[in-house]
């Protein structure tokens, strides 16, 4: 996973809430067993004038030449609530974005975005607000600074520090393998287990097969 | 990430005093993460135990076959179930062919995969196939007092039988598959407390309806919720399941209720559940009379009525005998436009062209029991399309016993095989752009169920009202 220090980017709003991994990535996008391929389905019910037919709709805003190269979305609360398709942040990822910025993310979409280098930072609505109508004078020139390291944000008037917990700062910068981490502590896991099974043993099942 | 540190488990979350005080203050919800904590890192992260791993074929190809790429062997693939549900067909007569366009590929190698690291697969055909958080209940595979996760989100469903349980995503569930671990911060703990008996005919659905619209979609920021109260512990197992499915609608990171009497006869004598019941540890799964949550919530169950949703969000809900409210923000305008709905209107005056009764959340037996009682001797009204799946082929197999699927036949309703259905559309079924449907199902989102198509949730008995006279319906005493 790419490490993730610090971004600079075209930073595009939008601030509705409760936007959905369905509206993110509707699932019949989701059209072959796999993480790639995505980015063309990302957030196809508004993107385009017909989703089949891939017409462009012009005012949704990641089309807008304007906010050609978007890499940070400005949020609304609740964004990513919804089904736990890992694919709203391939799709994501995929399309360009590094940053999302919201006043709060859906749980396990949160998880998904840092399992993907994907910064999911938390920020008040009227900073992200604020944000936006800076960014929205001139993208292409006002781009927002983001620096997970000292989980500071900028542009314009605004200087904010965002919230993310340590665990996910970590990760992020660090964009270490999660399943070669744990399993490098194995041995802690089998100890547990094996505990777990001599007091619990109805919680162990049969081997199948 | 850093070094782990050695800390007791669970150990930043006890108030300081005496280790007396401290274990008699646990919630139900720390109880089962204490005795899921592996341990405890230096960055608020504990790695959790998993005991039992759900994997659907919408997702659980991508996840199996990572594994096989890496050369990952799937630690205990014992305790790890592939179910077939989210995208399979739901008409008679069902192969491995779907109508969502590419399905077969999520079906084959989702099998494949599965086969070739030794996980046990529910098949298309299996007699005991169903949903995912159907057939871990039925099957016993989730049981009081294990951690059980499902790269799904309804996942919490599974919390009414006393489970650790809680929806990932794909990359945390190939963690899963390699270690039976999960890294993750322990999330607060909210009460939500249901005093009083609800009204006659009144279900979960309408309680977790009722819940989100008052606290909103957001509501349940992040915490862990534990049900309680006597209108909790008056719901059979069933409606335990509706109400904490509908916790993630809630942003809950999970909901759970404590086992009772109840939960022990659900689970003695299921296929994957103990013989004997360790019955004295699974009624000490509670939350002690002093826990400390940190947040409350209380309901008076007498003010709660029959519930549905008017726009795309589940917290966008009236009773059913209000009014499409006036919009107070732009979120609410928009979806207005969606639904096409003018404040003000009666929702009792929308008309629906379809009806679904379908889904994890309300479509268990007592569902399709509650349906079939509203459409005995009826039939929908012309030129409404109805459909019901339920939840599990166990489950379809019952209600035919009883006769439910000639009523529901007879009424004009489509009777389908089990899985996920018409709840989501995946590029294969749905009641088209424009289209109105009432639906038991759980996300009301813009687009969920087809582009352009109109969901207001319901709970069963509304749903098959509503389908018989074309509108948006109160069932009737008979």
């Amino acid at each position: 996973m790419q490490p993730f220090r610090t971004h600079v980017g075209v930073a595009a709003a939008l601030l509705q809430a409760n936007v959905d991994t369905d509206a993110i990535i509707p699932s019949r996008e989701m059209r072959h067993v796999s993480r790639r391929g995505l980015a063309a389905g990302l957030f196809a019910n508004w993107r385009y004038v017909d989703a089949a037919g891939r017409e462009p709709q012009p005012d949704f805003i990641l089309n807008r030449p304007r906010y050609a190269g978007a890499s940070i979305l400005l949020c609304g609360a609740n964004f990513g609530c919804g089904s736990s398709r890992e694919h709203a942040v391939w799709a994501l990822a995929e399309f360009g974005i590094r940053v999302l910025v919201a006043p709060s993310f859906g749980l396990i979409f949160r998880k998904n975005c840092i399992a993907n280098g994907v910064l999911a930072a938390e920020l008040s609505a009227p900073r992200i607000a604020a944000l936006a109508a800076w960014a929205d004078a001139d993208p292409q020139v006002n781009r927002v600074r983001v620096d997970l390291q000292r989980r500071a944000i900028t542009g314009g008037g605004v200087a904010a520090s965002f919230a993310i917990d340590d665990a996910a700062r970590m990760r992020l910068i660090e964009g270490l393998d999660a399943i070669a981490f744990t399993l490098a502590h194995a041995e802690r896991i089998d100890a547990f287990e094996r505990e777990r099974f001599a007091r619990h043993p109805w919680v162990r099942l049969p081997r199948s097969g | 990430m850093g070094r782990i540190a050695n800390r007791v488990p669970g150990g930043r979350q006890r108030p300081a005093g005496s280790d007396r005080e401290a274990v008699l203050s646990s919630t139900l919800f720390d109880k089962l993460w204490d005795s899921h904590c592996i341990e405890s890192d230096e960055h608020g992260e504990d790695l959790l135990y998993i005991d039992r791993l759900c994997l659907h074929e919408r997702t659980g190809g991508i996840a199996l076959n990572a594994l096989l790429e890496a050369g990952r062997p799937v630690r205990r693939a014992e305790h790890a179930f592939c179910m077939m549900d989210h995208i399979l067909d739901t008409r008679p007569g069902r192969t491995d062919r779907t109508l969502v366009p590419g399905g077969e590929q999520f079906i084959a190698r989702s099998r494949s995969g599965a086969a070739a690291l030794g996980v046990r697969v529910f098949d298309v055909n299996d007699p005991q196939q169903g949903i995912s958080h159907a057939v871990s209940a039925e099957q016993g595979i989730a049981l009081p007092g294990l951690s059980i996760v499902c790269p799904d989100s309804h996942t919490c469903t599974l919390g009414a039988l006393g489970a650790l349980a809680f929806g990932i995503g794909t990359s945390e569930t190939e963690h899963v598959l390699a270690t039976s671990t999960l890294r993750m911060a322990r999330p607060p703990n909210m009460r939500v407390t249901v005093q009083g008996a609800l009204p006659e005919y009144v279900t979960a659905k309408d309680l977790a309806l009722y819940l989100i619209a008052e606290h909103g979609a957001a509501g349940g920021s992040g915490a862990a919720v534990e049900f309680d109260g006597e209108a909790i512990a008056a719901l059979d197992i069933e409606g335990r399941m509706t109400l904490c499915n509908m916790a993630v609608e809630f942003a809950a990171a999970t909901a759970v209720i404590a086992p009772d009497q109840a939960v022990l006869d659900y689970v003695a004598g299921r296929p994957f559940a103990p013989f004997p019941l360790p019955s004295a540890e699974w009624q000490a799964l509670k939350s002690d009379p002093n826990a400390r949550f940190d947040r409350n919530l209380d309901i008076d169950a007498r003010q709660v009525s029959h519930r549905v949703t008017w726009g795309t969000s589940p917290e966008q809900g009236v009773e059913l005998q209000g009014r499409v409210p006036e919009p107070k923000d732009r979120n609410e305008r928009q979806a207005l436009a969606y639904a096409d709905l003018a404040p003000g209107t009666p929702m009792t005056d929308i008309s629906i062209d379809a009806a679904f009764i379908g889904s994890c959340t309300n479509a268990r037996l007592g569902d399709l029991r509650a349906a079939a009682k509203v459409l005995e001797g009826r039939r929908v009204a012309p030129g409404v399309a109805a459909v019901c799946a339920p939840a599990s082929t166990p489950i379809k197999r019952a209600a035919e016993a009883e006769g439910l699927d000639a009523v529901f036949r007879a009424a004009g309703f489509e009777w389908r095989e089990s899985g996920c259905s018409m709840c989501f559309y995946a590029g294969g079924e749905t009641f088209g752009p424009g289209r109105r449907v009432i639906s038991t199902t759980n996300r009301n989102f813009e687009g969920r169920q087809g582009p352009g198509t109109r969901t207001h949730l319901a709970s069963p008995a509304v749903v098959a009202a509503s389908a018989l006279r074309g509108r948006i319906s109160a069932p009737e005493p008979r």
